[in-house]
């Protein structure tokens, strides 16, 4: 965020002004690629893609997408001997692509029938089918053919110290936002076990059932699944090129007995790939990023992944790079989903330095809904996701529960009341304390524990020591701390709730049921996966739709105001005295201005949208005649919320002629008697924008008027806020309070002081 | 499926048990029998190849955590001649882990084919 847009451009002087303007605009920070097949740099269809075909002799795959048996690289070897149904192969390879897309998309054709047919498709045939889905037809089929009925969402849980106390803090106050998995990780690698340890206590502070992972290096983190310190694995890596895959450490068989691994003890695991990463490192071999995708996807599934967490990942600005990649980072989830696998659909790291465009990569997948919206939702500060800040972070939380409540959307969070965030982040702090010093791995300042309760980042502990997380980790490794033990400690100290959960945990790898296909637990420890909780839907009325109690927890956000609150709120403003001395009558001194005030100021209503004291603005009005040898009469009309009626029916009792007109919000008008009620003189509309030197300039201008003196002439100040959005629904309720006012009481003689 | 990788019934792990070191982390792993329930429960809901890997993770459960690590390295890429990928099919048929057995199999002649062996 330290890069300036436009200012790279040296020429940038010689461009017109309107060039100059949108050269700064962030967007200009991203990187544009023209497409390059040579390259990789192609979202869909490289003219060296493959055609679909497939060739079957005694049971066994001959030949694949163009490739003979000995022309097969180890990917290519894999998906032949175990990815691919050879029962409906012949069907499914001889099914017209463009048919099968549609069937993809219409709602009544079952999601059962089409993953069945899928799972008979060669990697290039799925990539030919699904380049021909468009951005629309997407949505549909992501809401189609995702395997879980309910969505979900996944949090980022990092920062740059591995400080356990914010890493608890932070995981508690991620479940309170409705994450239903954490991912962690680590700078230093040496720190995991610790982080893995104080993750899982805060999530279980947070909310039963939240699903834990420390992503580091395969075996490693394998082995911190094995002592019962995380709960899921994501970051088994796949990749589309043989090449890169070796780059990675591992060939199809490795990820094959890895995946075997996790399972052998009881734990959730997915695969993690992603259009682009092969271009990035150079490997691509001319082929399209989605090709290459559908190459890991189906490798995937040949391997026994559960799931998938793919759609760009750490390459997704390589994909956004080229025409139609931000599509084709879509579909790519959308892969994963006709394999009748979880998906975990990116929105991961951050992939455009704009708002716009990042919010519109992944807008369509938010409305579609998938297991999993983000692979990785930075709940915490921006300079504290050790994956590099992501798509979403967390001053986009508020912006996505809005998200949420606009579109009737389940985007799988929850809306957090401050003091409940507050406490939990307090608990999660002292149990980490007390398990840290009861296992002997370290012991906490109380000023570092408020430091961590408070924090929005890591910047703000500024108590903490960088060396207890590497201590902690050590001893974790030396004296073999599992679960067990870590939930001895919290029994031991009183924190018998989170012991609980963190047993719920390790009993459900007993059971096993978390491992099926897109798997979570509820708050009740429910598991809800493809086999519980499976896609129905078929069309509108049908699938996931939020139950009540869910839909009402969507649309509560904190911010939501009603007219009670808001009458509560301008209680709080009452200053000085608006008092009815007298019913109010006609003038016939030339020099007497009325000011007509609508029926709720003074009364319910006491500051102006712009922050101003009713009495305040009153006062101004009162100075400027003042300052004309004008004299100001306030009067309340009672009868109308009309403000052009109320300056009407004032300049009818003035002795000039002249009134000035205020609603309690603030908006005010210049009338005279002989004009149309919806005629004025000057009007100040915007209220929001108003202020006390405005007011007095109305005085003084209704005083020249009343004298036919040459007014000031004034102009409504401008904004680029968003005025109407930030004040409309205030002005709703303020017009509903003056309603409430009302009254048939002719209009009355104000006294008003301070 | 209510026993752990001990036979122990998951019931009787409580917080309690646990506090009195009664529990050692074999009563909360997963079972033999389960994964091979799993299996059946993946394979009904279209997916052969989750089962196949819930039956490969079946064999895997008898094996030490150092073990099932080691056996993960020996497969990595250029950590293993075909002859030594061989004889851990071997070693792995004679403990029944059939499964498990054929992928070593397999990716003794694959990474033989593809120059993915020890060098």
């Amino acid at each position: 965020m330290t890069q300036t847009p436009g200012k790279t451009t040296s020429s940038n002087k010689d461009v017109i002004g309107r060039f100059r303007f949108m050269n700064e605009q962030r967007v200009n920070l991203d990187g544009f690629a023209t497409p390059d097949a040579e390259l990789g740099l192609v979202a869909f269809n490289s003219p060296h893609d493959p055609k679909p075909s497939l060739t079957i002799h005694n049971g066994a795959v001959i030949e694949m997408d163009g490739k003979t048996v000995d022309q097969f690289d180890t990917i290519d070897e894999f998906i032949a001997l175990h990815g691919l149904d050879l029962g409906i192969a012949a069907i499914a390879m001889a099914t017209d692509s463009l048919e099968f897309a549609r069937r993809i998309v219409n709602p009544t054709e079952p999601r059962k029938e089409i993953v069945a047919l899928a799972a008979g498709m060669t990697p290039a045939k799925l990539a030919e089918v699904l380049a021909q889905l468009s951005a629309a037809e997407l949505v549909i089929a992501m809401t189609k053919m995702r395997a879980r009925s309910t969505p979900s969402n996944q949090a980022h849980v990092t920062n740059r110290s591995d400080d356990p106390l914010l890493l608890a803090a932070d995981a508690a106050t991620a479940a309170a936002f409705g994450f239903r998995e954490i991912e962690t990780t680590v700078p230093v690698l040496a720190d995991a076990p610790s982080n893995a340890v104080a993750v899982s206590i805060g999530a279980a502070v947070g909310s039963p059932g939240v699903l834990v992972q420390c992503s580091v290096e395969e075996a490693a983190e394998l082995a911190l699944g094995m002592r019962g310190l995380v709960s899921y694995a994501e970051t088994v890596s796949l990749y589309g090129t043989e090449q890169i895959f070796v780059d990675g450490d591992d060939t199809p068989w490795s990820k094959a007995f890895l995946t075997s691994g996790y399972a052998s003890r009881g734990i959730k695991m997915r695969v993690t790939s992603g259009g682009g990463a092969e271009a990035l490192m150079g490997g691509a071999e001319k082929c399209s990023m989605f090709y290459l995708e559908s190459r890991c996807v189906s490798l995937a599934r040949a391997i026994g992944s559960q799931g998938v967490q793919n759609g760009g990942i750490d390459s997704a600005s390589v994909a956004g790079s080229v025409p139609g990649g931000v599509r084709s980072l879509m579909a790519e989830n959308v892969l994963v989903m006709l394999h009748n696998l979880e998906s975990c659909t990116g929105n991961d790291a951050l992939m455009s330095e704009s708002d716009v465009r990042r919010t519109s990569r992944t807008h369509p997948i938010f409305i579609g809904g998938s297991d999993f919206i983000c692979s990785g939702f930075g709940s915490i500060q921006r300079y504290d996701n050790m994956f590099g800040p992501s798509q979403w972070n967390s001053e986009d939380i508020d912006d996505y529960l809005a998200m949420q409540r606009d579109w009737g959307v389940d985007g799988g969070l929850r809306t957090a009341r401050e003091e409940d965030v507050a406490a939990l982040r307090r608990r999660a702090t002292e149990a980490v304390t007390a398990v840290y010093s009861y296992l002997g791995l370290g012991d906490f300042t109380s000023e570092w524990a408020e430091q961590a309760i408070d924090a929005a980042g890591s910047k703000d502990v500024t108590a903490s020591d960088l060396m207890l997380p590497l201590n902690a980790a050590r001893t974790i490794m030396d004296t073999n701390v599992t679960m067990l033990d870590v939930i001895t400690a919290l029994a031991e100290n009183g924190f018998d709730v989170e012991a609980d959960r963190c047993l719920d945990m390790l009993k459900a790898r007993v059971a096993g049921d978390y491992l099926q296909t897109s798997a979570i637990f509820d708050e009740q420890m429910n598991v809800l996966s493809l086999v519980t909780d499976p896609n129905t839907y078929s069309g509108p009325g049908t699938g996931y739709r939020p139950s009540p109690e869910r839909q009402a927890v969507i649309d509560t956000i904190r911010q939501q105001k009603s007219v009670s609150d808001l009458r509560a709120e301008q209680q709080t403003f009452v200053t000085g005295r608006f008092i009815a001395v007298a019913p109010a009558e006609v003038s016939h001194d030339p020099r007497d201005v009325v000011i007509g005030v609508s029926p709720a100021t003074g009364k319910e209503i006491w500051q102006t949208l712009s922050g101003i004291s009713v009495v305040d603005a009153i006062h101004e009005f009162m100075a400027g005649l003042e300052e004309e040898g004008c004299v100001g009469r306030v009067v309340r009309i009672n009868d109308t919320v009309d403000l052009g009626m109320i300056g009407l029916t004032a300049a009818r009792m003035s002795g000039s002629g002249i009134s000035i007109g205020l609603q309690a919000k603030g908006t005010a008008l210049i009338h005279r008697r002989d004009l149309a009620p919806l005629a004025n003189l000057e009007l100040y509309s915007v209220a929001p924008t108003l202020d006390r030197e405005l007011y007095r300039l109305m005085g003084i201008n209704a005083g020249r008027h009343a004298k036919g003196a040459t007014p000031e002439p004034m102009r409504n100040p401008y904004s680029d806020e968003a005025i109407e959005a930030r004040y409309h629904t205030k002005v709703v309720g303020l017009v509903a309070i003056e309603r409430d006012c009302t009254s048939t009481t002719a209009p009355e003689l104000m006294e008003v002081s301070r | 499926m209510s026993h752990g990788f001990s036979g122990k019934d998951v019931n009787e792990v409580t917080v309690d048990s646990i506090r009195r070191g009664d529990i050692t982390i074999d009563d909360v792993r997963i079972h033999p029998d389960t994964l091979e329930h799993q299996a059946t429960v993946a394979e009904a809901n279209g997916n052969p190849q989750l089962a196949a890997n819930f039956l490969r993770a079946a064999e895997l459960t008898s094996m030490s955590d150092e073990d099932v690590l080691g056996l993960y390295e020996a497969l990595r890429p250029g950590r293993s001649t075909a002859a030594e990928l061989t004889a851990i099919a071997d070693r792995l048929t004679a403990q029944s882990a059939t499964r498990n057995a054929e992928l070593f199999t397999q990716a003794a002649a694959a990474y033989e084919r593809r120059g993915l062996t020890k060098k």
